[in-house]
């Protein structure tokens, strides 16, 4: 591996930060400006959205069975298994949803978007369509922020309601609770402040999945091997960094909303 | 769109004697990662005009193009298209004046999840008419490189004489004023590389369009400079003897990032230089 001094490296990361900030600024510029590509828009929605929804059927079941399952045994200790759906509800709503949708929507698209922005940058299809006048930032980048951060606010929703129906299906058959009585709990330990912060999270991670995605995608080089390193670092990249944005929300929105 | 600068519009009579040039490079300069590629290169290419560009691989052939279409900016000078200065536009800007050149990329750079009809018709739904309005073009465009039979075919499924053919076909569908080739030949087998040369040449001598020509291969551009396209046999000829270069063709040699020459097939036969009595042999 070529060691490079840390000048270089310096100059290298806040080129592209720099890269990355511009590419996010005019992903979103773009809306306010023609041509728009909405039939773009709506196949991209589709793909990501729809595309996307077996594995979020999965991990929303599993997470809000395994979050019963994990917690039931203490709740039981303290004679408080009937609290196992308010639990189950704040968790997931408040963080798990959107975190588990936003890291299955990372894995599965930020590669598809850096793998196929990089191919078509290796191939040079990107520079075929600046040559016939198309932009791509505007062809290509935007319609895929727009439709991940939509789609992602919808995926979580239904990740959300499959996790307290995947806790509500242990709690009811592995530990005889009550089905209308967990439901109840459910509802009510809901507050306005839970669901504002869990619906507010998708929005923020479909803009890091798409953004990233497509700016490691367009700045893909050398061949296969580096549209091969461009999905990987997306994957990583935006998966880090829905971790490192998720606490500062959390921290903001409870800041913002005083609450715990 | 930018104004025409007029700087070199009261330049370009003086210095070349034709007011009709329509890409012009004023002593153009790139490097990429310290080494430089173009040093200083000038040259213009007139209304009608085929130019071809010929140098070692690495010599900056396919750079010039990509910066005639302002892909890639130079780090010194001045390149005018069609009066524009690229080098200073926008690239919004940059977006309407290329929708007057076409291309031909060196691996065709067809969109490879696009069907051969998607990809002729790119431009034109780009602007707008439904996909009924553009099947005549796209037929007429795929017809003029004998491929209208691959219409619902990927790129994928073509060989590559055929992708660059369909890359011809959709450069040409919107009859550009400027079109741009790059090594159209490279890789194709002889009988590929006469019927791609045969296509370019019916482009200049049908349509009169001004283009620029990359290729390393000597022999592509003698034949182009020596044959003409007869409309009635609807082929290439060769030009009668005593015409020969009597085409609107010219060639210009890049060694070591200069222009080593410039002029027309008459002049490089008859040059003194070793290295392009060398190359031409």
């Amino acid at each position: 591996m070529e060691l490079i001094s840390p000048t270089e490296f310096g100059k290298e990361t806040i080129k592209s930060v720099q890269d990355y900030s511009l590419l996010a600024a005019h992903s979103v510029a773009n809306l306010f400006r023609k041509p728009r590509y909405f039939a773009d828009m709506i196949q991209q929605a589709d793909l990501i959205g729809f595309g996307s929804l077996p594995i979020i059927v999965l991990t929303g079941l599993s997470i809000g069975a395994e979050l019963a399952l994990n917690s039931a045994n203490t709740l039981q200790r303290f004679g408080s298994l009937p609290l196992i759906g308010q639990l189950v509800s704040v968790g997931m709503v408040r963080e798990l949803g959107p975190i588990i949708t936003g890291l299955m929507v990372a894995g599965r698209n930020a590669s598809g978007m850096a793998s196929e922005l990089g191919s078509m940058v290796v191939t040079e299809q990107i520079d075929a369509m600046r040559a016939l006048g198309t932009d791509p930032m505007k062809k290509l980048v935007t319609p895929r922020v727009i439709a991940t951060t939509v789609m992602l606010f919808f995926l979580t929703i239904i990740s959300d309601l499959l996790g307290l129906f995947g806790g509500a299906v242990v709690s009811v058959l592995l530990f005889g609770l009550d089905w209308h009585q967990y439901w109840n709990t459910a509802y009510q330990a809901l507050v306005f402040q839970d669901v504002f912060m869990g619906l507010m999270k998708p929005l923020f991670f479909g803009f890091i999945i798409s953004t990233i995605g497509c700016y490691y995608g367009m700045t893909a080089r050398g061949g296969t091997q580096g549209v091969g390193r461009a999905t990987t670092q997306a994957v990583v990249a935006s998966s880090v960094l829905i971790l490192v944005v998720d606490l500062f929300i959390t921290k903001l929105l409870m800041a913002v909303f005083s609450y715990q | 769109m930018a104004a025409p600068p007029t700087a070199i519009e009261q330049r370009a009579p003086s210095e070349t004697g034709a007011s009709s040039n329509v890409i012009v490079f004023e002593n153009v300069s790139i490097a990429f990662e310290g080494k430089t590629v173009l040093d200083g290169i000038s040259f213009h290419l007139e209304k009608g005009e085929t130019k071809a560009i010929l140098g070692v691989a690495g010599s900056g052939k396919s750079t010039i193009l990509k910066l005639t279409l302002g892909l890639i900016c130079p780090d010194e000078g001045h390149i005018y298209v069609l009066g524009d200065d690229v080098s200073q536009m926008r690239e919004d800007d940059l977006f309407e004046l290329r929708r007057k050149i076409g291309m031909v990329f060196q691996e065709s750079a067809l969109f490879d999840s696009l069907t051969v009809r998607e990809n002729v018709a790119f431009r034109l739904l780009e602007e707008g008419p439904s996909e009924e309005e553009v099947d005549k073009p796209v037929r007429e465009a795929l017809s003029f490189v004998e491929l209208e039979n691959t219409v619902d075919k990927f790129p994928s499924e073509l060989s590559g004489g055929m992708r660059r053919r369909v890359a011809i076909a959709r450069a040409i569908i919107t009859h550009p004023e400027i079109l741009l080739y790059d090594s159209p030949t490279g890789g194709l087998d002889p009988v590929t590389s006469t019927t791609i040369i045969e296509l370019i040449v019916k482009q200049r001598d049908v349509y009169k369009t001004s283009s620029l020509l990359v290729t390393h291969r000597i022999q592509d551009t003698f034949m182009m400079a020596s044959h003409y396209f007869d409309r009635k046999a609807n082929k290439m000829l060769p030009l009668p003897k005593g015409q020969r270069g009597e085409v609107p063709m010219t060639f210009l040699i890049l060694r070591d990032g200069k222009a080593i020459f410039d002029g027309d097939v008459q002049q490089l036969a008859h040059s003194k230089d070793e290295y392009i009595k060398e190359f031409i042999s």
